[in-house]
């Protein structure tokens, strides 16, 4: 067996400029396949946790049908209690109850229509990045004070800062008229237009006065402690739901199917891309290979006269083409890398990625990182490509035979 | 003249001498074009596709408003002509389409709910000139004319609000004093449109309905104008500021939506990068294919420039071969690409990831769009960069010392 390495090994660098050419092409494939991976991979997980954490969380317990049509009497009965069980019997904290309602909101100046989501000021720091992004003022902190934060955008359009009042009109529950005045304590800048333009909060306990709600909530969010735990954590939210209500538990997937499609959309396209390239370092590496067979016929033949099977000249070839593809990996993933690293520690920007990530809660430098499998996953399908190119040269192999294999030339 | 015929007579045949090598070198090339101009088309078509999604939402490729008016979009920031004035001084003009329109935030409450809007008072016939979102419905019947007291609203705010064709819903906004201005008006249509948003944010009503309602007179907050041609808007641009005169900030759809602006110069930027990556890829397999040839025919070449042929002469030959193996690579991968792109005229179904799409900013139908300009890019990168490429073993081929080649086994 050592023999057979120590052979596959030296025929390689018999043509090493031919060797090296067709390490080129996969170790160009790899760096940019492993730089790619990273910063795609990357720029997914910070979609998911910036669109997820700003508001909708990894779950959610709603009324069936609530999430298409959000009505405000599709609710949860006696929310407060319901999250207060959550939290006790999944042990976890990341739990919050919130109503949601429209209403319009006019300061002395102006008036806009405003989303307007009740929270609990405890718990709603616990689920959500927005009582963190205050920068004016503070977030609330009084379950039943007739206190409200909203966002930059709003504030900005309704001409009204700290202390403003805002009067919030809207229909109550029961289809009731609903109103209500309340004073600006806190501003909000997520840096997601629709969230600093379209959203107010206000404490849950004053948002079920106003909106005569009777202790009813419209949703509880659930924040797992990773995305990797929403999975396990479903059933054992949904066992937990009482049974003589009809209430749902909806994942991040349902919750905002846009961004898993966006992801597989941005997936498959890029997926396509790195098909094309890995395909065209095959192709190289066929080339290289099948000549390199068609070159050492007669040697072949030889060999094979004095007793080598044609399998194992085969398995030569093989393990030729795994030496370079093995040097290949490690060249590429030490190339790629370094590269990620680079942009890790700088940033990663292009022209134009400031107005396009806002789209997608991106911001406009990112940082990607190097993991085990953004270096390796690339890498690996090159290495498998190269491996199945090969097959035919080494295969050819069977039809060998060793008299006519030792007269050509 | 005459060494060149003979030249290219002894590329073309020690081409096919060796016809596998060949071969897998043509099928590489193919496919490396066919990836270029498949994937290009694709990403042309849906880029093309959202910036006339875009236009048709703004609508327009120019518009005018109040320099305020984009920050504070309300009844506050109006343009400073009136619309008589402007009608007059826009009648002259030669523009495929334009409209003066009032647009608005409002709210939009039908008896089970209440959504935060935008209000359009149009003129449906101007409207249509711009195929503005809106001004076509599938179901009822179109604004008839300034005066209309109906309204056109999208099938998606219907749904949501609970309500259809022929029912009645309240429209509240601001008046000039900020008091709150509203009124009730009939369903008389619903209109439908690529992207869900607009569906569900637009609503339309008779241009002095609306003035009559907010208690403005022959006042609009812009003025959209369509030009013919989308990438070039400075000229459009500059006569609509002749027209609109002082006071009023005109600017070209790029600026109005960022996003799409954006789009636009980071996917041409991107054609050119893939093919690029296509390219080099490719690259590595070219030259080595080339390094080959030249190594096996090393006596021949001595034996030439031995008998006198110039060395080149000698250059010329590997680069011409190096040309028709391009060049036949090419042929075939355009026809590929032609081959593969015409069936898919009628457009691919990505309905599946609708809502990612959606983030995207563009519909759930992609519909290819070869370009001769992009189709004739690919074909240029790689026959300009081939060459390149192949100068390096074509050099070190004309080089040689006659009998050292000669002699070299």
């Amino acid at each position: 067996m050592n023999l057979i390495f120590r052979l596959a090994w030296r025929n390689l660098w018999r043509q090493p400029r031919r060797t090296w050419l067709t390490i080129g092409a996969m170790v160009f494939s790899n760096a940019l396949l492993v730089f790619m991976i990273s910063i795609q991979f990357g720029m997914y997980d910070l979609m998911i946790d910036n669109t997820l954490k700003s508001l909708s969380g990894h779950m959610q317990v709603q009324a069936p049908g609530y999430i298409d049509d959000a009505k405000i009497r599709q609710v949860i009965p006696d929310v407060t209690t319901l999250a207060a069980n959550l939290r006790s019997e999944l042990g976890i904290d990341t739990i919050a109850a919130r109503g949601a309602a429209f209403a319009l909101s006019s300061s002395e100046e102006r008036s806009y229509g405003v989303q307007i989501l009740g929270v609990e000021p405890e718990h709603e720091v616990l689920v959500s990045t927005i009582p963190g992004l205050i920068g004016e003022g503070r977030f609330l902190q009084d379950s039943t004070a007739a206190e409200i934060v909203i966002g930059q955008v709003l504030a900005r359009n309704l001409k009204s800062g700290i202390g403003g009042e805002l009067t919030l009109l809207g229909s109550g529950r029961d289809g009731s008229f609903a109103a209500g005045i309340v004073t600006i304590v806190g501003i909000f800048d997520t840096g997601i237009p629709d969230i600093d333009r379209n959203i107010a909060e206000i404490p849950l306990h004053y948002f079920q006065d106003v909106f005569t709600m009777e202790g009813a909530g419209h949703e509880i969010v659930i924040t797992a402690a990773d995305l990797t735990m929403v999975d396990a954590t479903k059933p054992r939210v949904e066992g937990l739901l009482p049974d003589d209500e009809d209430l749902v538990v909806h994942d991040w997937d349902a919750l905002q199917p846009g961004l898993k499609q966006a992801i597989q959309a941005d997936l498959s396209s890029a997926f396509f891309m790195y098909g094309v390239l890995v395909v065209l370092v095959a192709f190289s590496v066929l080339n290289t290979q099948l000549m390199s067979v068609l070159e050492r016929t007669h040697e072949f033949g030889v060999v094979m006269a004095l007793g080598l099977t044609p399998g194992r000249l085969g398995r030569i070839v093989m393990l030729e083409t795994a030496f370079m593809g093995l040097v290949s990996v490690l060249l590429g993933a030490t190339i790629g890398g370094l590269a990620t690293l680079y942009f890790g520690y700088y940033g990663f920007s292009y022209p134009g990625m400031d107005e396009l990530g806002a789209n997608f809660n991106l911001p406009d430098r990112f940082y990607p990182q190097v993991t085990f499998s953004t270096l390796f996953l690339g890498p690996t399908i090159v290495f498998a490509g190269a491996l199945f190119a090969a097959m035919y040269p080494a295969f050819r192999l069977r039809w060998l035979h060793p008299v006519d294999a030792m007269r050509a030339v | 003249m005459r060494i060149f015929g003979i030249i290219s007579t002894l590329a073309w045949r020690n081409l096919w001498r060796n016809h596998r090598r060949t071969i897998i070198m043509v099928a590489a090339i193919s496919v490396g074009v066919w990836a270029m101009i498949f994937m290009t088309a694709l990403m042309r078509g849906m880029v093309n596709d959202m910036i006339r999604d875009g236009i048709e939402a703004l609508p327009g490729t120019v518009q005018a408003h109040h320099p305020d008016y984009r920050d504070d979009p309300g009844i506050n920031n109006l343009l400073p002509l009136t619309d008589t004035q402007i009608t007059a001084a826009f009648a002259e003009a030669d523009f495929a389409g334009w409209s003066s329109r009032v647009r608005v935030p409002g709210i939009a409450s039908s008896e089970q709910d209440s959504r935060g809007v935008t209000l359009f008072g149009v003129d449906p016939a101007r409207e249509r000139s711009l195929a503005a979102v809106g001004s076509t419905v599938v179901e009822g019947r179109n604004l008839e004319n300034t005066a209309d007291k109906g309204v056109v609203i999208g099938r998606k705010l219907a749904e949501k609000l609970d309500t259809g064709l022929g029912k009645r819903i309240v429209l509240m906004s601001q008046d000039p004093n900020n008091e709150i201005a509203d009124r009730g008006y009939r369903i008389v249509g619903l209109f439908e449109a690529n992207l869900v948003s607009y569906e569900e944010t637009m609503v339309f009503t008779g241009k002095a309905t609306i003035q009559g309602m907010l208690g403005i007179t022959d006042q609009v907050s812009e003025v959209a104008v369509l030009g013919t041609d989308y990438r070039n808007v400075d000229q459009l641009r500059y006569e609509v500021e002749q027209l609109i005169g002082d006071g009023a900030e005109v600017l070209p759809w790029q600026e109005l939506n960022a996003y799409l602006g954006t789009m636009l110069g980071v996917m041409d930027g991107f054609v050119l990068v893939w093919m690029i990556v296509v390219f080099l890829a490719l690259s590595f397999g070219l030259v080595n294919t080339l390094v080959m040839a030249v190594f096996e025919r090393v006596r021949e070449i001595g034996l030439m420039l031995a008998l006198g042929m110039r060395p080149a002469n000698i250059l010329m030959q590997i680069v011409v071969e190096s040309i028709m193996l391009l060049i036949i690579g090419l042929a075939i991968g355009n026809a590929l690409a032609w081959v593969s792109i015409v069936p898919l005229k009628d457009g691919i179904d990505i309905s599946m990831v609708a809502e990612g799409m959606e983030m995207f900013g563009a519909a759930s139908i992609l519909y290819p769009e070869l370009q001769i300009r992009d189709a004739i890019t690919a074909n240029v990168v790689v026959l300009f960069l081939g060459f390149l490429a192949s100068l390096s073993p074509a050099w070190r081929a004309s080089r040689y010392q006659p009998i050292e080649a000669i002699t070299k086994v």
